[in-house]
């Protein structure tokens, strides 16, 4: 028995185009399965949906009631920090959709069932991150998008080109971002298989953070989130570029214009990661 | 066995079983860490715009901060404990096995759920809330009577979570999937137990409501109790009242539930 058929070398750029094709069908093959699975119980879908928009939403008025109290915060309005949480949480979104089962996989390195999909013949990072694909996620998009709206809405922009073209591609440089931390989240849970919640910490954590303004965190905290882990690219200085704000830690304005690099340098070094953490991989062999 | 070592065997168990997952545990305090320094700094952001915001100041918001993340996981505000098990066991029929059992559904997963809270109370709670008094100027005091006070207004607390649960997880007798249900309740649990933001800063009539709900004996009242802003009586009545209630309603939806309801499975 040979190694899985993809892998066969076929000469570079056509063996790692066709392996991106093959990893693209297994999602949506399995993707599409736990559809199918979810639609059994259509109450429940509907009720988890609507749970999943309304906890977003809640979250929302959280901020909300907070601007009930005050007019500003960190010398921001509502409806800029409504931008900055659009931005933010339809990115994250999005994400969360496509590959938000990831955190499972610490369970199925503990429980041995990873190994069923390594004998399949499709990449195993396609599969993971369709593992139990929950559809209900939409619900945080379509909240994150309905504030974006919002914020485009009331706020008083003086749009320019280069402004317009900022918001979609902060939304796909910031999904970027988000991708590389759930990939290299999964790749460390082959290290530490019941430590799933860390990477919470810095998905979730991470998008909590940048719904605010940098003017409201510690300086410290923001050069980290900016040099070390590159958050402060998904919605700040974009948004900050659009919203005409002085940059934190006096950045020069085109930073602006960096997400592209750093999403796909995120991108190249979770890959790497999730390579290393693949290879490290041993069964437990019961 | 005499029943009251029956189901301090369960609870033990319950905190056995907690106990296991070390890394897991240290992966919550981590997180709850990081969403404590988050929410720590946009509280310092209001309370700076507006000092004495909801009656606290700037010291006792932050307390508030990571008091609540100290306790989030030993109240479940967010669900994810024992629940998601009993739900699987009324889906797959299971269930049948635990009425034969010659012990109490109610009180058999209650003592489980107190013995889960037991562990997570020193092993999640405890090392975010020293690096929360690190980190930053907290209002803690320093009379050990206030400290047994929240302690008691915690176990309070714990037992109204537990009861909305129960009645949360009955609810797949008719649903079959419980989990919309218990997302649902879950949501309630985030936004009405002043897990994002101190029940008291909630304006007019939405606050009014808000703190009647038994939500608010999960974390807003306990931390109430630490601060000196509530009376110790008071909150225990009113935790008290909504446990009885809660559970009571249990024992008649479970009631309900086992006569009218055909197990599933064969």
């Amino acid at each position: 028995m040979g190694g899985p058929v993809w892998s066969v070398a076929e000469g570079r750029p056509y063996g790692a185009y066709r392996r991106l094709a093959d990893g693209l069908r297994a999602y949506r093959m399995i993707a599409g399965m736990w559809i199918r699975s979810t639609m059994a119980y259509r109450l429940s879908f509907a009720m988890t949906m609507f749970g999943n928009f309304a906890g977003t939403v809640l979250d929302f008025v959280a901020i909300m009631l907070m601007f009930s109290q005050v007019d500003e915060l960190g010398g921001y309005t509502l409806p800029e920090v409504a931008f900055l949480y659009g931005l933010a949480s339809t990115s994250f979104g999005l994400v969360d959709l496509a590959v938000g089962s990831m955190d499972r996989l610490g369970r199925r390195v503990r429980d041995g069932t990873l190994d069923t999909l390594l004998v399949r013949p499709a990449p195993v990072l396609a599969q993971v991150a369709a593992d139990r694909f929950a559809l209900r996620r939409l619900g945080r998009v379509t909240q994150g998008a309905l504030v974006l709206g919002y914020a485009v809405a009331v706020l008083d922009i003086d749009w320019t080109p280069l402004k317009v073209l900022m918001v979609p591609m902060a939304l796909f440089c910031g999904g970027l971002v988000f991708g590389a931390l759930f990939v290299a989240g999964g790749a460390f849970q082959f290290v530490a298989q019941d430590a799933a919640e860390v990477q919470n910490a810095f998905t979730y954590g991470g998008n909590t953070l940048l719904q605010y303004p940098p003017t409201v965190f510690a300086k410290e905290l923001v050069r980290g989130v900016t040099f070390v882990l590159p958050l402060a690219f998904v919605n700040w200085l974009p948004a900050l570029y659009v919203l005409g704000r002085p940059y934190p830690l006096d950045l020069p304005a085109w930073v602006a214009f960096t997400p592209p690099l750093v999403g796909a340098g995120c991108c190249v070094l979770a890959g790497l990661a999730w390579r290393a953490g693949l290879r490290s991989y041993r069964s437990t062999g019961s | 066995m005499g029943t009251g070592r029956l189901y301090a065997a369960v609870a033990a168990g319950g905190f056995r079983r907690y106990a296991t997952y070390r890394a897991a545990t240290a992966a919550g305090v981590f997180t709850n860490t990081v969403f404590g320094l988050i929410l720590a700094y946009t509280y310092i952001a209001l309370w700076d715009e507006k000092p004495r915001l909801g009656g606290y100041d700037q010291a006792q918001a932050l307390t508030y901060v990571w008091i609540s993340q100290a306790l989030l996981a030993v109240m479940s505000t967010m669900g994810g404990g024992f629940e998601d098990e009993l739900i699987e066991r009324i889906r797959t029929g299971d269930i049948a096995v635990d009425l034969y059992r010659p012990a109490d559904l109610q009180l058999w997963w209650l003592a489980g759920d107190l013995g889960r809270a037991l562990f997570q109370l020193l092993g999640r709670g405890v090392v975010p809330l020293v690096f929360g008094a690190l980190a930053f100027e907290l209002a803690l005091p320093g009379d050990p009577l206030v400290w047994l006070a929240f302690l008691v207004a915690v176990l309070l607390g714990l037992v109204v979570s537990f009861a909305i649960r129960f009645l949360v997880a009955l609810a797949a007798f008719w649903l079959m999937d419980g989990l919309g249900a218990a997302q649902l309740a879950g949501l309630c649990g985030i936004f009405f137990s002043g897990m994002l933001l101190p029940l008291n800063v909630f304006p007019g009539a939405l606050g009014e409501i808000a703190r009647a709900l038994p939500w608010s004996a999960l974390i807003q009242r306990p931390v109430d109790v630490l601060l000196g802003e509530a009376g110790v009586l008071g909150t225990f009545v009113f935790q008290g009242a909504w446990a009885v209630a809660l559970l009571a309603a249990g024992r008649v939806l479970q009631s309900v539930a086992t006569r009218r309801v055909v197990v599933q499975g064969g």
